[in-house]
């Protein structure tokens, strides 16, 4: 009960001007932004209506973290999970996005918190104190990416910001694929040194068909395994891939030479000609503005490899 | 169950190498890849005879250092783990004992997840820190279950309730430090299930020393193990010292489990159902179960894992094809072992 009315009582103090400590309440002094109430939702997840603009942000998920700050929201946002590495500056903390507890949320006072998926009713928990929730789901299109990015500009009355970071990536990505020669190549991509890889099907699959490239993962149905199958050493030798893209060399310390060390690799034609390519895990994982960076490690690597 | 057979008859023998040779070669010869089995056998006919191969280097690769090496590690994981399972029912006089009831698997998976979490990018050692930390974790759990049972007296039903306390509190601590590096969850839980698909000669080499040894030392223990079913107040009485036997045979089954679970992760079911199987066919004698499980298991292995590897276009994990085929038999087992009791 005393949760329910903590606001009121807060607004009383700072009306009154005799509370020495600091303000309990965020709210105390509304944003008369007139953009507010405004509805937002990303592709695939729930419509949520937020009053005001919000001025407490929990993000949960990295991939929305790296785009807060991209937007100029940076300074809204009071805590990221403990998976956000970047940017440096955010509020990291020992928050969880994969099992989120609503209480240990509640404890930062947010009036928004953003996660990238609701399993366990956590909107519905939340709602009951009083805090919105955004879901960001894994983006599986760019489009679905460059919708994110409008909608969180959008959430955090940054709209022209999150209109013009949408517009800018995906021009800044057309521009890269245009300029990148095109090459009939087939490329592996690793997500750990278990083999799992993506196929066309997913998100980064599908930026690297922008290029023209050819998945080996893809078999039958790039859909199978959910995107994510585990392959066996045998399919990547028999299949000799042009290029190989390491997104598990922060998780899993793997990088060329590792790779040419493992039994057989030696002989493909990637590992001979050099045609490794080491990525940031993160950047190679997360669906953020930092996309752009992504499609031109993977161009630089196209256009090397017909040298 | 017939148990008037105590010798292991050599045309049984026979039969069981026969049928694990005939899965050995099928499993060379088809795979992930599509070589065709023509092609791979002339590739063989030609390191024996030296002759013209019709395989491309890359793709004599895959035969020598991929699929060879990965079936043989099968056939090693799955012996091991079935002559562990069925010493363990016998000492434990328990038909529904395996190998990682002393907390082997509890250690091992506890050590991994904790090198998962540590020391992620540890690489260019000769052994991978991960295998290493697995058996050490293995071993551990069993010689802590070993020593927290012995203090608390003697036994096997205090051996087996003090195992159940290790392994518990270990998966707690890896559960415990799982639940803080939640993006590490995928590694742990891909290690868990079980699986060939990253092994090569490196892995063969380094569970063949232990599981030969403990191979060995349980065949010449069979007899003893006989014995230890009658009892102990019997064994005692034909002269047998009942614990110091327990405690060899176990550490040796263990440190086969160990060296299994250090390169296949956690593979449930073939210490379970393999020697189960070999008392229903052959008889119920230790001299006729531990030889046949060390054939049996080799041979169940090695279809599984090539189950594993071809029936999809990915791989699926070892641990999904026993248990699928092993959980309904152990289903069965469990059965059909309430009604004797009762």
């Amino acid at each position: 009960m005393f949760r329910r009315f903590a606001p009121v009582l807060a607004a009383l103090l700072v009306l009154t001007a005799c509370a020495t400590r600091p303000s309990e309440d965020p709210a105390a002094a509304p944003e008369t932004d007139g953009a507010f109430p405004v509805t937002v939702a990303a592709p695939g997840a729930p419509a949520v209506t937020l009053e005001r603009k919000p001025e407490r942000i929990v993000s949960l998920s990295p991939s929305a973290t790296e785009t807060l700050y991209a937007l100029g929201a940076g300074p809204q946002v009071v805590a990221v999970d403990s998976a956000s590495t970047y940017p440096e500056q955010a509020p990291k903390t020992a928050l969880s996005g994969l099992s989120p507890d609503p209480e240990a949320i509640a404890a930062y006072r947010p009036d928004l918190v953003v996660v990238y998926a609701d399993d366990s009713g956590l909107a519905d928990t939340l709602a009951t104190t009083g805090t919105a929730t955004l879901v960001m789901p894994d983006a599986r299109t760019l489009d679905d990416a460059f919708a994110q990015f409008a909608a969180l500009g959008t959430a955090t009355g940054h709209q022209a910001e999150g209109e013009s970071l949408a517009r800018q990536a995906k021009d800044d990505i057309d521009k890269i694929v245009a300029d990148t020669p095109k090459r009939q190549l087939s490329y592996y991509w690793e997500v750990d040194q278990t083999l799992y890889s993506t196929t066309s099907a997913t998100f980064v699959g599908q930026l690297l068909s922008r290029f023209g490239l050819t998945n080996i993962a893809d078999g039958d149905d790039p859909s199978a395994s959910g995107g994510y199958p585990q392959l066996s050493a045998e399919r990547i030798l028999q299949a000799n891939p042009d290029l190989i893209f390491l997104a598990d060399t922060k998780c899993c310390g793997q990088d060329a030479s590792t790779v040419a060390a493992r039994p057989g690799w030696s002989t493909l034609t990637a590992v001979q000609a050099g045609h490794v390519v080491s990525l940031d895990d993160d950047i190679a994982s997360r669906w953020s503005p930092r996309v752009v960076e992504l499609t031109r490690a993977v161009s630089d690597a196209i256009a090397k490899s017909g040298a | 169950m017939p148990d008037t057979r105590t010798r292991l008859r050599a045309p049984v023998l026979l039969i069981g190498l026969l049928v694990l040779v005939a899965v050995l070669v099928s499993a060379v010869l088809a795979g992930a890849s599509d070589l065709g089995w023509q092609r791979v056998l002339a590739e063989m006919w030609a390191q024996v005879t030296g002759g013209q191969s019709p395989l491309s280097a890359r793709e004599a690769a895959i035969v020598w250092q991929l699929r060879v090496p990965r079936v043989l590690l099968a056939a090693i994981v799955g012996a091991a783990l079935a002559v562990s399972g069925a010493t363990f029912q016998g000492v434990f006089r328990n038909p529904l004992a395996d190998p990682y009831l002393l907390g082997a698997a509890a250690g091992a998976g506890m050590a991994a997840t904790l090198v998962v979490v540590l020391a992620p990018a540890v690489t260019g050692w000769m052994v991978g820190p991960l295998p290493l930390a697995a058996f050490a974790g293995a071993i551990g759990g069993v010689g802590l279950s070993w020593l927290v049972g012995r203090s608390a007296g003697s036994g096997t039903n205090t051996l087996l309730l003090a195992g159940v306390a290790v392994a518990s509190f270990l998966t707690a601590i890896q559960t415990f430090a799982q639940q803080l590096n939640t993006q590490t969850i995928r590694q742990v839980y891909t290690w868990m299930l079980g699986g060939l698909n990253v092994s090569g000669w490196r892995e063969v080499a380094l569970a063949v020393p232990y599981v030969s040894v403990a191979a060995v030392v349980l065949c010449l223990s069979a007899r003893l193990l006989d014995v230890l079913t009658l009892g102990d107040a019997e064994a005692a009485s034909l002269g047998l010292r009942p614990g110091r036997i327990r405690l060899v045979v176990l550490a040796a089954a263990s440190l086969a489990t160990a060296a299994a679970v250090s390169v296949s992760g956690l593979i449930g079911f073939v210490g379970i159902v393999v020697p189960h199987v070999v008392r229903m066919l052959a008889g119920a004698s230790y001299r006729v179960v531990i030889p046949l499980s060390l054939v049996g298991g080799a041979a169940f292995l090695v279809l599984a894992d090539q189950l594993a590897r071809t029936i999809m276009p990915g791989e699926l994990p070892l641990g999904v094809v026993t248990a699928f085929t092993g959980a309904p038999f152990f289903a069965w087992i469990l059965r059909s072992s309430r009604r004797r009791v009762s």
